[in-house]
């Protein structure tokens, strides 16, 4: 028996990926625990293992493939004493068989007399017979039918992709078309039609422009103009008019820049934000830094920057009230600090995790996040290391910035901006102005969970820990 | 408590279907009926009529056999034999109807309903054949009691049973007059003439109306006019009845068209002058229920406006047809059960069929009905004559006509006229539930040889591009 190779799910809310690239080729022996290919998800690069073992008889998805639906195949393995040549393959797009689902969500209601009919024991026995015998005749024609579509279908099934995706607008014939003639966004609309399929009454109710809002659509979007991938990146274009093509690069969107465009539209249009901002001396912090690194083993080098994450962990500790996430069902309050760390990467951003960041020491924060931040910028993340953060820091010190707000990282409560320490006039306690090195934050903070005063106390206490880093000792 | 969750009144195409869609819902259903199971349709009216044609098409061919090179000396009814078939053929059905009913559990109570105020809808009371009553209470009520032939007494336009028939009494004959006068060219009246005309009937029609089968397209009605008098049937368009005037075995009427004063003499005259809904007896002005001409008022859901109560078909107005009646019996109980999936009910996507020989189909609108509502519009037609499959059939009279939107290729409407058009309508019918625009249907591939390629051909020469002529 062949083997289909289908997408893996390499996170639980993943429903499609990008086929970056395959390491093998049809004809290939494979053994289980190979790498096989690699996937581009929403955030990282992802190597696909061999499961089974066998010769690759076929791929099915080409790498650079945008879009491919998990448990879709991939690709087909022949088993041992299999030819390869004679493997029938499934066509792109095709799920898995054993994961298929019932297709057309009609479920012809007609049908449900007829199952009825072939239960009920007390029916006479012709017609249930009648029932039965029509139902062993569809079967081998639907049989049929499929191994016809499987032979001939890429045309057709690449017909169906366009429009089968996520981001399908169901929409009849004619509701297109009436669409395209009067300049209405199809996106923008909700159909009244069977399986919300959008008919021309409701283009009809729909006025130019002003189409009728689905709740939860941008309503900014201009008539006519083509729903983004995503719905919330705008403008979806370059007015020809205004840019000449020519002017500018279109570089097209990965993974990443997707998602990053498309989470923080959606939390800077979600959630209240509110800044808060505080100085603190940093004098303390880099001398007890610089002892540490001094006292600490070869290759430990602790940063100004794990030091933070050790001292807002520490923080969230002392203020439970601000490790929270606002759900529509109530607040989170999470019982752990889970600071996630915002790392620039080509491309884009990733924010990996240090978990349970409070009962850490600095050498093994310092260790990991060395070795998250080069694989982020490898884009060799797995998705469990860069989402189930309850904080996340931002640190943009080392390019001088002074202070900075920044966008919540949904659905944690509060992200910190770190600007850069610097040597600053301050007036000590004895009214005399005298240089000391300062360090602007800005807390900003999901007004739905995160009072301006919880916020404050959670500075208050993070602050403590940077002007006295031993207390975090204790 | 109440006793059912549904209780339909009526086991017409409209009850009897809104009963079995309210049990498939879960719903506690029972059905009132005070004749035959399966109400008129069924029992008097597009079933048995349809058999009576089927005689009538059949003794057409024999009569034609010459011309499929076949040898019949001659041809020959036994009337009795063809009420008959018809009759048992409603028989058949009816108790079909019956099974149906046992199917789906639900209860069939005999008798006459009447309604009373209800609190949460109104009360049924069945008075059954021995005039005893009993009262049921259900969640809901829904009125599908029909209609019946109209009458206009005043001008002598009322069935007598023996000279002066209804629908009734022509679908069951004990001879075929020998002059017949039918009054009405809608699809009942067009039929029946159709019928007796095969069956070797000297039959006039008189028509108020300018043209006969006044619904149709005006280009379709005159072609189908044509065919009938090709068959020797003789029509009177814009004539008036002005009285019917009963002899001891014959009926002479006075008609006046154009002004002139005319007496058509005939044994026997069929009534088809329209329909009126069945609002009598069932307690409608207590609940004040809002009757119109007849007909029970009602929404795109069949509500009536009275707490619990709807009604459905026939009894709610026209196009009085049974699949008018189904879809709206299936509507309304969705509507009940909360099922979010239809529109309201639409008249202008019911497809209308006349059985007659030759058949009349259409859906949508006319090409004046089209233009009148401000379209611009593209006209695709194509005959019977172009197609192998009709020419094969040795029914080559017939057209195919089209009607889209210039500009958005939406399927106004579509009309036909000729052979099997009745089994050909649903195709477009389809596309207008789908809202396919002219693209998609001439990317559909018609099946060759059959009369469908026509429906094909007569969009693409709509749009400049028909193939076969």
């Amino acid at each position: 028996m062949a083997v289909n190779i289908t997408m893996p799910a390499l996170s639980p809310t993943m429903e499609e990926g990008t086929l970056a690239k395959w390491l093998v080729k049809p004809g290939d022996t494979i053994s289980s625990g190979d790498v096989i290919a690699e996937i581009e998800t929403d955030k990282a690069t992802m190597e696909v293992e061999a499961v089974d073992e066998g010769t690759l008889a076929k791929i099915v998805i080409d790498e650079g493939t945008e879009g491919v639906k998990v448990n879709s195949v991939i690709a087909v393995l022949a088993e041992e004493g299999e030819n390869p040549d004679e493997v029938d393959a499934p066509e792109q797009g095709e799920p898995a068989p054993d994961k298929e689902e019932t297709k057309g969500g009609d479920e012809a209601p007609a049908e449900k007399p007829a199952e009825k009919q072939a239960e009920a024991p007390k029916e006479k026995k012709t017609e249930a017979k009648s029932s039965s015998e029509e139902k062993q005749e569809n079967e081998p024609k639907e049989a049929q039918r499929k191994d016809v579509s499987k032979e001939l279908g890429s045309s057709e099934m690449k017909l169906a992709d366009v429009g089968e995706g996520k981001d399908r607008i169901k929409a009849s014939p004619l509701a297109r078309r009436l669409a395209k003639l009067r300049g209405i966004d199809l996106s923008a609309l909700e159909g009244s039609g069977p399986h919300g399929r959008i008919v021309k009454k409701d283009i009809e109710a729909a006025e130019p422009g002003k189409a009728a809002a689905k709740p939860d659509a941008d309503q900014a979007k201009a008539p006519g103009q083509p729903a983004s991938p995503d719905g919330l990146i705008m403008p979806q274009v370059l007015d020809d008019r205004v840019y000449d093509p020519e002017s500018y690069e279109l570089k097209p969107l990965d993974g990443v820049r997707k998602t990053v465009a498309k989470r923080l539209t959606q939390s800077f249009m979600q959630v209240p934000h509110f800044p808060l901002n505080v100085d603190m001396k940093l004098d303390r912090l880099l001398a007890v830094r610089k002892d540490i690194n001094e006292a600490a083993p070869e290759g430990v080098k602790v940063s100004v920057n794990d030091m933070l994450i050790k001292a807002s962990a520490l923080a969230l500790m002392a203020e439970p009230d601000c490790n929270a996430s606002f759900t529509d069902k109530g607040i989170a309050y999470h019982k752990s600090a889970h600071v996630s760390v915002a790392v620039a990467i080509d491309g884009g951003l990733i924010t990996p995790v240090i978990f349970n960041a409070q009962t850490k020491g600095l050498a093994t924060i310092a260790a990991e996040m060395k070795d998250l931040a080069t694989r982020a910028r490898e884009r060799k993340l797995k998705p469990q290391e860069y989402s189930g953060g309850t904080f996340s820091i931002s640190n943009l010190g080392m390019f001088g910035i002074t202070s900075f707000g920044s966008i919540i990282n949904q659905p944690e409560g509060m992200i910190l901006s770190v600007g850069t320490g610097e040597k600053r006039p301050v007036v000590n306690e004895n009214d005399e102005i005298v240089p000391a090195t300062v360090m602007t934050v800005t807390l900003s903070c999901d007004h739905r969970v995160i009072g301006g005063a919880e916020g404050a106390r959670w500075l208050a206490a993070f602050k403590r820990y940077v002007e006295r880093p031993e207390s975090m000792l204790l | 408590m109440a006793d059912y969750d549904l209780i339909v009144v009526g086991s017409g195409p409209g009850g009897y279907v809104a009963a079995i869609r309210a049990s498939q819902l879960g719903m506690k259903t029972a059905i009132v009926e005070r004749e035959n199971l399966g109400g008129i349709c069924l029992n008097w009216g597009c079933i048995p009529t349809k058999a009576l044609l089927r005689s009538a098409e059949v003794l057409h061919y024999a009569n034609n056999a010459k011309q499929f090179g076949l040898k019949i000396d001659k041809a020959d009814f036994d009337l009795e034999g063809v009420v008959k078939r018809s009759r048992d053929i409603a028989k058949q059905l009816s108790s079909g109807v019956s099974h149906l009913m046992k199917k789906n559990k639900i209860d069939v109570i005999m008798g006459e309903a009447t309604l009373k105020k209800g609190k949460e809808a109104p009360g049924v009371s069945v008075k059954d054949k021995d005039g005893k009553a009993k009262d049921y209470q259900a969640k809901h009520v829904l009125l599908a009691t029909g209609a019946r032939a109209r009458s206009i007494p005043q001008a002598g336009l009322e069935p007598d049973g023996e000279l002066i028939w209804t629908y009734r009494e022509a679908m069951v004959p004990k001879s075929t007059p020998k002059k017949l006068l039918v009054i009405g060219s809608g699809a009942i009246g067009i039929e029946f003439a159709s019928f007796y005309n095969e069956l070797g009937s000297d039959v006039t029609v008189v028509e108020a109306m300018d043209r006969i089968l006044p619904v149709e397209d005006e280009e379709i009605s005159g072609l189908a006019r044509k065919q009938f008098e090709k068959q020797g049937l003789k029509f009177h368009t814009g004539a008036q009845v002005k009285s019917l005037k009963k002899g001891k075995n014959d009926v002479t009427a006075e008609v006046s068209v154009g002004g002139k004063s005319e007496t058509i003499k005939a044994d026997r005259v069929i009534l088809a002058i329209g329909i009126v809904g069945n609002v009598e007896n069932l307690g409608l002005e207590d609940l004040g229920v809002k009757v119109e001409k007849t007909h029970v008022k009602v929404d795109g859901f069949g509500r009536t406006g009275v707490q619990g109560l709807y009604a459905i078909g026939d009894l709610t107005g026209p196009p009085w047809l049974a699949h008018k009646a189904s879809h709206e019996g299936v509507i309304c109980v969705e509507g009940i059960a909360g099922e979010n999936t239809s529109h309201p009910f639409d008249a202008s996507n019911v497809p209308g069929c006349t059985y007659s020989h030759p058949q009349i189909a259409s859906v949508g609108l006319t090409e004046a009905q089209a233009k009148e509502a401000g379209h611009k519009v593209k006209v695709g037609k194509f005959p019977f004559i172009g197609n192998g499959k009709a020419i094969a059939l040795g029914a080559s009279d017939g057209l195919v006509k089209t009607v889209f939107d210039a500009e958005t290729g939406e399927l106004l409407g579509a009309h036909m006229v000729g052979a099997e058009v009745t089994e050909l309508i649903q195709g477009y019918v389809i596309a207008r539930e789908g809202e396919l625009t002219e693209a998609e249907l001439m990317n559909t591939i018609f099946p060759h040889p059959t009369l469908s390629e026509m429906m094909h051909e007569s969009v693409l020469s709509a749009y400049g591009r028909v193939l076969h002529i």
